[in-house]
């Protein structure tokens, strides 16, 4: 039986700060265009389609598919080591963007590009929690 | 302003070493820029061009005091693996616009001697936490999801990947400084450990201690050295990214800087006598081929599956030194080793087991960074003196 995955601190810039303290509440914000309406990842300031500088956030759904993903079985990282074997993939969510992510809370071998896929919160300790999914 | 014929390539060499625990890396360096120049018939006095990545130190600074050499040129564009790709399509248009006339790019690195290490920045890039905390433990992650991906898209299987590590191997057998010189089967590359599915260890190139070196000259000094050398035809380089969350791993920035190099060139997919491509994994090489245009996209799978890629007779022989997958990747960046290859392949010094005949035309790639999220793509397409 493998641990349970570990849960990194992330590194904060100023850019994010409000991405990461929303995860801390359970809710996954996105940075939004106020000019083109574009959904932006990984959340920045301006707008890479417009490059409007006038952007805000929004909630997402949560929902999203695998686009794809792969199945760790060697890993040279401390405490992911000790996880082996992990699903690292890119989630599709409902809004668009393509996150990279962890599936979690099932058998490795059953996940499947274009499975459906909700998104769950693990707490770090430190007032921020790591965004993985989990089959919906 | 094109770089066709306005710049030749003079001399070569790869550090013949797979592992150096013994010497600086800055040492390795100046042994393959020397061993280069020496293959030119030129000297350290003669470098006005220096080109570098950005690994050993303040950009060329440090090199450039260490070999002692006097540049009117500089260019240490950093794009990982590609970046020496990206130094010869640079030093062309350098020599073309009269800024230097005999450059030299030089590359080493010790990953099996030392920790692996990066440069370091002041700042962790913006993209960096969004990326490091799901256990992505080395490239080989980011090249699974784009196996996956493409495997759903058009049905690419593992035996088809496998292909292409078996004709490096069958390549090696000939190189007797290849790192795995082994020949290996696709029954083999299967029967592997699985490292980060669909990735088995066969399908992931070598960790190797190493470096090389080319020189990249005027025509004017090319006249004057008793050397073959060989003709720089065209270059595309880009960076292909994230975008803004949208990624698609089922394609390379090959899209963008093959097609530039052909057009600079003015040859098409159809007249490469030979081929280096970048293969830090095999499904870098399938997707690579199709981008460049060897094949429609969701081919690759299927064209490597009949030797396509075994020389001297495949239809599209590449990487005959035994590449990155079985030969030589040092530094973790295998660029360098792409164009000297092709350039052993157009003076006819490739190992005659798979030396192509009449080989005139020839084409390296080289990738940088991750396919998993940004990568540098470099496509340089070189011939022989009256091609
Ligand atoms: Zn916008």
């Amino acid at each position: 039986m493998s641990a349970p995955l570990p849960v990194p601190t992330p590194a904060v810039s100023a850019e994010a700060e409000e991405f990461w303290a929303a995860t801390a509440e359970g809710r996954l914000l996105l940075r939004r265009c106020d000019d083109c309406g574009t959904v932006i990842w990984y959340p920045r300031a301006h707008c890479p389609a417009c490059g409007s500088q006038r952007t805000s956030w929004t909630q997402a759904s949560g929902k999203g598919t695998v686009y794809t993903f792969t199945v760790v079985h060697r890993s040279m990282l401390e405490g992911f080591r000790d996880a082996l074997p992990y699903v690292i993939a890119y989630v599709e969510l409902e809004e668009g963007p393509r996150v990279l992510t962890n599936v979690v809370d099932c058998d490795p071998a059953s996940v499947e590009v274009g499975m459906p896929v909700s998104v769950v919160f693990h707490d770090t300790g430190t007032g921020r929690a790591l965004f993985r999914f989990r089959p919906a | 302003m094109s770089i066709r014929g306005k710049a030749f390539i003079a001399g070569a060499f790869e550090h013949p070493l797979r592992e150096i625990p013994d010497r600086s890396t800055h040492q390795v360096v100046a042994e393959v820029a020397l061993g280069a120049l020496a293959d030119a018939g030129l000297s350290l006095s003669d470098v006005d061009g220096y080109f570098c990545d950005a690994s050993l130190g303040f950009g060329p600074l440090s090199m450039v005091d260490y070999l002692g050499i006097h540049p009117t040129h500089v260019d240490s564009t950093e794009t990982g693996g590609s970046s020496y790709v990206v130094h010869v399509g640079h030093a062309a248009e350098a020599i073309a616009a009269g800024s230097c006339s005999v450059a030299l790019v030089a590359m080493a690195g010790r990953p099996r001697s030392t920790a692996m290490r990066r440069p370091t920045v002041d700042e962790p890039t913006p993209d960096a936490v969004f990326e490091s905390l799901w256990g992505m433990s080395g490239a080989v992650n980011g090249y699974a999801l784009a196996a996956t991906r493409h495997m759903h898209e058009f049905g690419t299987t593992s035996a088809q990947l496998a292909e292409v590590k078996v004709a490096a191997s069958l390549h090696a057998q000939h190189n007797p400084n290849a790192f795995l010189p082994k020949p290996v089967t696709v029954e083999e590359v299967l029967d592997s450990p699985m490292i980060s599915s669909p990735l088995h260890r066969q399908d992931c190139c070598v960790v190797t201690d190493g470096g090389g070196a080319v020189v990249v000259v005027s025509p004017e000094v090319a006249r004057q050295l008793g050397r073959t050398s060989v003709k720089v035809l065209g270059h595309g380089e880009t960076v292909k990214h994230a975008d803004n969350g949208r990624i698609d791993l089922t394609y390379t920035g090959a899209v963008v800087s093959g097609p530039r190099a052909f057009e600079e060139a003015g040859v098409t997919p159809a007249d490469i006598d030979y081929a280096s491509i970048y293969d830090s994994f095999t499904i870098t090489v399938i997707e690579t081929i199709e981008d460049l245009g060897f094949c429609a996209k969701g081919e690759g799978g299927r064209f490597v599956s009949d030797g396509a890629l075994v020389a001297p007779d495949g239809r599209l022989p590449f990487n005959t030194d035994g590449g990155g997958l079985c030969n030589n990747h040092p530094s973790n960046r295998g660029g360098m080793t792409k164009i000297i290859e092709a350039v052993r392949q157009l003076r006819g010094e490739a190992h005659e087991a798979v030396q192509v005949p009449d080989c005139t035309i020839a084409l390296a790639h080289g990738t940088g960074g991750s396919i998993g999220t940004r990568m540098g793509s470099a496509t340089l397409i070189l011939g022989t003196a009256d091609a």
